[in-house]
């Protein structure tokens, strides 16, 4: 703890000293990249220093396993065996309370109880429930936080996922990863603080935005970058394959050249800056492709994640590079995996989403803890709502459907400071939390916790007003933090 | 009665501060006259650190104190007896003043707990010294009526009209002062990007340069905007305001038209459509009466936002989000205030309360649209209300919508309703929480709505916003033009004119320009002509190290801003200069390289846009504004040059420089063919290598390359000729990007290395700059 804030004290002080130099042309790059804010000139040195990291953080750097289309946490993890006992009987008015219903199941005239058609058993110190769909897991669940009363205020994809990953369902607003990059910096000098990737399952999709890793109204400089596996990791990365490394770097130097010759001219601080991003390009070329091969990795790698790790745009291949990314100090790795939103065929479609996911996830704990990363990566899994106990469509033992459900589901979270076990319960109907809750806001403010960072003082003057990832709202789950 | 004469005087306070005011939002010292000036000095820091608990919010009052208005900040405080917040003359005895300077984590203000961070000692001093002299209140500068101030009186012969005698007056008190006119070249790239969005072609160029006549500028300016792409260029911005896009948005993003209105902005302007009018067919076209079908085809404006095909959603949740969207576009774009704070609650910070903001959102819930129109499997290109353009129309009336064939289109556009939809408060601003009925009404604090002239419909409100009474409509629409041409407004919040807002950093010069704009019948052309023919626009970019260190930011125009260019122009630039460009103007959008595999990744798989089909021939080569904006994934190399992504209304870009940036410029192939095929065009002219390079210089850069930079191309031309003759780097797969047809006549070593060197001077920190 004593040796993190010293080195955060070092950390300021190089940055001081950086920005003070911030127009000597050496020192441009390792202090823009460090703070991108320090060297666009937009803030002054207090301000960056203001929002360093509050306190000691427990975690260093997130991987953020979106499972986009809301898994059913009632085939996964929350074991309600009532919904089978009570089959197919009607939702009792005292358990739904006037809840709304998405526009889908608002004209059924039943919601009769659809009991998972899988079978749970308890794993681990906390004798946590996990289904049959999640072997894997299973066998890591001593490593993990299961918190199994969060809830949202959202019914609909869009705004639910656009409320999980900016704080607000609807705005322009930065999302978590932006955030983070604004209020801690790069770890890396040649690698963007926040890397995105996407992948599918076989079930029914829902689109993913890019507005959910946007910057809202922060510096673009913290913006996710879209990484894929595979030839072309980044976008514009590639040269033509016509040039080589030394062309391209003849090339920088002449350009170098004529720019210095329009900067003696005019002086403007700004064209040394674009000499120095030039250079960053230059350094991305070599140091990207380097962290996004996975053809070198050992096999005991490859057995780990499973073999579908080697094909490029698979959420296995994502994990793994994942894990390669935040290793070589990317701070935030949003994953999105989409096809979880199981309407109808749900117990078909999540059997093909678990076999997609379910190594991969946990390999990537595994893995992170042989490396001794774990204590310092975050790694949080889950959707943007959760699905009903009742079904939607027609209903038999081994086939049903389930809607959306903002008012309870499951998430966990692994490394980086939490406390493993199972947090929060649902009622016996899995409807309703009873124990407790955690909101959206209270997860933004926990993780950012865990990262050091006070979600009330993160804040971003815009038009006006302090923006927070928490908004007004949030409380710090102190509970699940080790 | 005494707020009576406070307003009168404060409106002469005003005028006396603008003219004399040494500070401004740079900076928070005291002026050197000493004098305070509650809206320049103190208001900011009352905004910022106490209206958030003694502010407009009447739900979020603490201790029932509101420090907003003076005739409660003067009342005996309700918690503390007989203690006073403010005792004009006396700081000791005004409780504001014992609390700021308290070190009690008890006492002081602001409370630890608001993180809103304790008063700096240059603050203290303000507030003191305001409250040593009176604590005279002010109305804050925005919601005041501009006027015609006189000219600062100074004789320079750098001053070419009003607008530089604004400046340099305000560059005097720095101890600064102007640069010189910029050279011809320079001059002429700039203004040539700034009306056109393109660079100026060769034949231009040599005109312009060898007009030795006086007004040969004046002339430049005439020709330039009358071209048709002055419209093009104007579009831009307009498209950021009116969150323009070619898809619905949310997860199946599918595609829609709306292009048609796009296509009659670039008309508008073009025409020179005077502003008021511009504005008021936007909002109402389809009230007017007799409405012609363009007129109706303006309101598009309000229809160009998001709308969910989401299976499964809440019509009414959506219904009211789209009107909230409207009224959100409204206040921003056009009366440049952040009112959706007051959606929730009472605005913390400019007097609009709840019942304000849902009065004004009343105006936007009578049209009959609807929350929900089904889910993707049935969408159509355009929703309730629609208007149809027969081929008839589009071939007579409204030929100014570039169609591709004969079929009919139709839009999205605005449609009233014949009766009332009654308008609540909405708890929260959450749709199914209704509380008190409200009737239409404008923002009071803006200015009166007067009931009696004015119909309570979007008509009316249109009419109230064009008044030239009004204080924001003018200001803040010339404050963006200004920003247009100076990388940043007079006002830097462009979107925010309200209490925390920047304040103007000449607001003499704004205000002159606002109501010069009025009296000149809202006429664009006129005062983008006002602006670009003064010396503070045609001055210099060069940067002196005192004004460098006195003004870091350059606020006060000591020289010409560089700015780069903004997205759509980067791409304007290179298929310009490389001779690629196809100017046709309007049309649906179109589909140029984009790296692969982007959509497919991100798509729900459902609807017409779930694979990215790109074009090919001339629809490779039209201008960044016509390249078709999916929502969800707008396009790469827009979004890393800070374009908009048109998710909500927004009135300023960002100004980044990023590596992705220089990737982009590095390896795009849109950048790579344009330099390709400029090489090709250039040899197939038979000229010599060193003419090549010159000419391409000129068409990029925009003028005529020094000797050392002359020198460095020629030399890097050279290796690359040697590497390629002698096999060291690969010529044909060099020249193998893009589309446009090769030339196998022309020798491939020869065009690989011109192709090279001219991508270096494409990837010249100047060539995307204007300077």
């Amino acid at each position: 703890m004593e040796k993190e804030l010293y080195q955060h004290h070092l950390n300021m002080n190089r940055r001081r000293f950086l920005s003070r130099m911030s127009l000597g042309i050496g020192s441009v790059a390792l202090g823009s990249l460090l703070i991108p804010d320090l060297f666009s000139g937009k803030e002054t040195e207090e301000a960056v220093l203001q929002r360093l990291p509050h306190f000691a953080p427990k975690a260093k750097r997130i991987i953020y396993l979106f499972q986009n289309g809301a898994p059913s946490q009632l085939d996964l993890f929350d074991y309600k065996p009532m919904l089978n006992e009570r089959f197919g009987e009607d939702l009792p008015a005292s358990i739904r309370m006037g809840q709304r219903l998405t526009g889908m199941t608002a004209d059924q005239s039943k919601f009769p109880l659809a009991g998972s058609t899988f079978k749970f058993a308890q794993y681990g110190q906390a004798r946590a429930w996990i289904s049959e769909l999640l072997p894997h897991t299973a066998g890591v669940v001593d490593d993990i936080c299961f918190v199994k009363s969060i809830f949202t205020e959202a019914i609909n994809h869009d705004p639910a996922l656009t409320f999980f990953q900016t704080g607000a369902q609807v705005g322009n607003r930065p999302s978590m990863g932006a955030w983070l990059s604004y209020g801690l910096g790069s770890e890396n000098m040649n690698l963007p603080a926040y890397c995105v990737l996407l992948s599918k399952g076989r079930g029914n999709g829902q689109g993913v935005y890019s507005k959910l890793w946007t910057n809202g109204f922060l510096d673009s400089v913290h913006q996710g970058v879209q990484f894929s596996s595979g030839e072309n990791p980044v976008l514009y990365l590639n040269n033509q394959e016509a040039i080589t490394k030394m062309d391209r770097r003849s090339m920088l130097d002449q350009l170098a050249a004529l720019n210095n010759e329009n900067f003696k001219a005019f002086g403007d601080p700004e064209i040394n800056a674009k000499v120095q991003q030039y250079e960053m390009a230059y350094r991305m070329q070599t140091a990207v492709p380097e962290v996004t091969d996975l053809s070198k990795e050992p096999e005991s790698i490859v057995k780990l994640y499973g073999p579908d790790c080697l094909v490029p745009g698979t959420y296995a291949a994502n994990c793994l590079l994942a894990r390669k990314l935040s290793e070589n100090g990317v701070r935030f790795v949003q994953l999105y995996h989409q096809g979880w939103d199981g309407h109808g065929n749900l117990p078909g479609e999540i059997r093909g989403q678990a076999m997609d996911t379910d190594q991969a996830s946990a390999a990537l704990i595994t893995d992170l803890k042989q490396r001794g990363l774990l204590d310092e990566t975050l790694v949080i899994w889950g959707g943007e709502f959760g699905r009903t106990n009742y079904c939607q469509g027609p209903l038999t033992r081994d086939n049903y459907g389930r809607d959306h459900h903002p008012r309870c589901f499951t998430i966990w979270m692994a490394g980086g400071g939490v406390k493993p076990g199972v947090y929060g319960e649902t009622d016996e109907f899995g409807y309703n939390i009873v124990q407790n809750p955690v909101h959206v806001n209270d997860f933004h403010a926990t993780v950012l916790h865990l990262m050091g960072l006070d979600h009330e003082r993160l804040t971003f003057k815009h038009l006006g007003r302090r923006y927070r990832l928490t908004d007004v709202a949030g409380t710090v789950v102190k509970d699940i933090i080790a | 009665m005494r707020r009576k004469i406070l307003v009168a005087v404060c409106s002469l306070i005003v005028a006396a501060i603008a003219f004399t005011a040494c500070l401004n939002s740079a900076e928070g010292g005291l002026s050197d006259t000493g004098n305070i000036s509650y809206n320049y000095h103190v208001r900011p820091i009352l905004s910022d650190k106490c209206f958030k608990c003694h502010g407009p919010d009447q739900n979020k009052l603490e201790a029932g104190l509101r420090l907003d208005l003076p005739e409660f900040a003067f009342a005996p405080l309700k918690e503390t007896k007989g203690a006073y917040a403010l005792v004009p003359g006396k700081p000791e005895e005004s409780e504001l003043f014992k609390r700021v300077i308290s070190t009690d984590p008890n006492y002081i203000m602001p409370t630890p707990g608001s993180h809103l961070g304790a008063l700096s000692p240059e603050e203290i001093a303000v507030l003191k010294k305001w409250i040593e002299q009176g604590a005279e209140y002010e109305p804050h500068w925005a919601f005041v009526k501009p006027e015609k101030q006189e000219l600062p009186k100074l004789k320079s012969d750098l001053a070419k009209n009003e607008i530089d005698y604004f400046i340099l007056a305000r560059l005097k008190e720095k101890g600064l002062s102007m640069n010189e006119e910029a050279d011809k070249e320079r001059l002429l790239k700039r203004v040539s990007l700034d009306l056109t969005g393109l660079p100026p072609d060769e034949a231009l160029i040599d005109r312009f340069l060898n007009d030795k006549s006086e007004n040969a500028y004046e002339k430049l300016v005439e020709t330039l905007l009358a071209t048709p792409q002055y419209g093009e260029k104007m579009a831009v911005h307009w498209m950021d305001v009116a969150r323009y896009a070619d898809s619905y948005g949310y997860q199946d993003d599918n595609i829609r038209t709306q292009w048609p209105w796009r296509d009659w902005v670039i008309k508008a302007f073009n025409e020179n459509m005077p502003y008021d009018q511009f504005v008021t067919w936007q909002m109402a076209g389809d009230l007017l009466p007799n409405a012609t079908k363009e007129q109706v085809l303006a309101t598009a404006f309000f229809r160009n936002h998001k709308y969910t095909e989401e299976g499964g959603v809440i019509p009414e949740e959506y219904r009211i989000e789209y009107v909230l969207d409207k009224t959100k576009t409204y206040t921003k774009g056009l009366l440049g205030l952040t009112a959706e704070c007051a959606q929730c609650h009472d605005h913390k910070y400019d007097p609009i309360s709840q019942k304000d903001y849902f009065s004004l959102f009343a105006f936007f819930n009578n049209t009959y649209e609807v929350g929900y129109e089904g889910d993707v499997s049935v969408s159509k290109p355009a929703k309730n209300p629609i208007l149809t353009l027969s081929n008839e129309e589009l071939q007579s009336t409204l030929s100014f919508i570039n169609r591709e064939d004969t079929s009919s289109l139709s839009v999205s556009v605005m449609g009233e309703l014949d009766t009332i939809r009654p308008t609540y408060v909405l708890n929260r601003g959450v749709y199914d929480h209704p509380t008190e009925r409200v009737q239409p009404m404008a923002l009071p604090v803006v200015m009166k709505y007067d009931t009696v002239q004015l119909p309570r419909n979007r008509l009316g409100l249109a009419k109230w916003t064009v008044d030239k009474s009004n204080p924001l409509t003018a200001r803040v629409f010339v404050n963006q033009l200004w920003q247009e041409f100076f990388g940043k407004g007079l006002v830097k919040t462009s979107g925010d004119f309200g209490m925390q807002g920047e304040l103007p950093s000449h607001p003499e010069l704004l205000d002159w320009l606002a109501v010069d704009f009025m009296e000149h019948n809202w006429d664009i052309k006129y005062i983008i002509k006002k602006i670009v023919s003064s010396n503070t626009y045609r001055q210099s970019a060069r940067v002196s190290e005192k004004a460098l260190e006195k003004d870091p930011e350059n606020i006060y125009l000591s020289h010409a801003p560089r700015t780069r260019l903004k997205a759509e122009f980067v791409r304007d630039l290179v298929l310009s200069s490389s001779g690629l460009l196809v100017k046709k103007i309007g049309g649906p959008s179109v589909k140029p390289y984009q790296p692969a595999g982007l959509w497919e990744s991100a798509t729900s798989g459902r609807g017409e846009l779930a694979t990215y089909k790109q074009d090919k021939g001339e629809k490779l080569y039209r201008r960044g504004l016509y390249t078709f904006i999916k929502l969800t994934v707008p396009p790469p190399s827009m979004i890393l040059f800070d374009a908009s992504n048109r998710d909500q209304c927004e009135v300023t870009r960002l100004q980044t420089n990023t590596p992705l940036q220089a990737l982009a410029m590095m390896n795009d192939p849109t950048i790579l063919e344009g330099s390709r095929v400029f090489a090709q065009k250039l040899i197939g002219a038979n000229k010599d290598a060193q003419t090549n390079i010159e000419t391409a210089f000129r068409r990029i850069l925009c003028r005529t390359p020094e000797k050392e930079e002359l020198s460095i191309l020629t030399r890097y031309h050279k290796e690359q000729l040697e590497l390629f003759r002698a096999g060291q780097l690969d010529a044909k797969a060099t020249l193998k990007v893009g589309e446009y047809p090769q030339d196998p006549k022309l020798d491939p070593v020869e065009q690989a290395a011109l192709m090279k060197t001219i991508n270096l001077m494409y990837n010249m920190e100047e060539a995307i700059v204007k300077s």
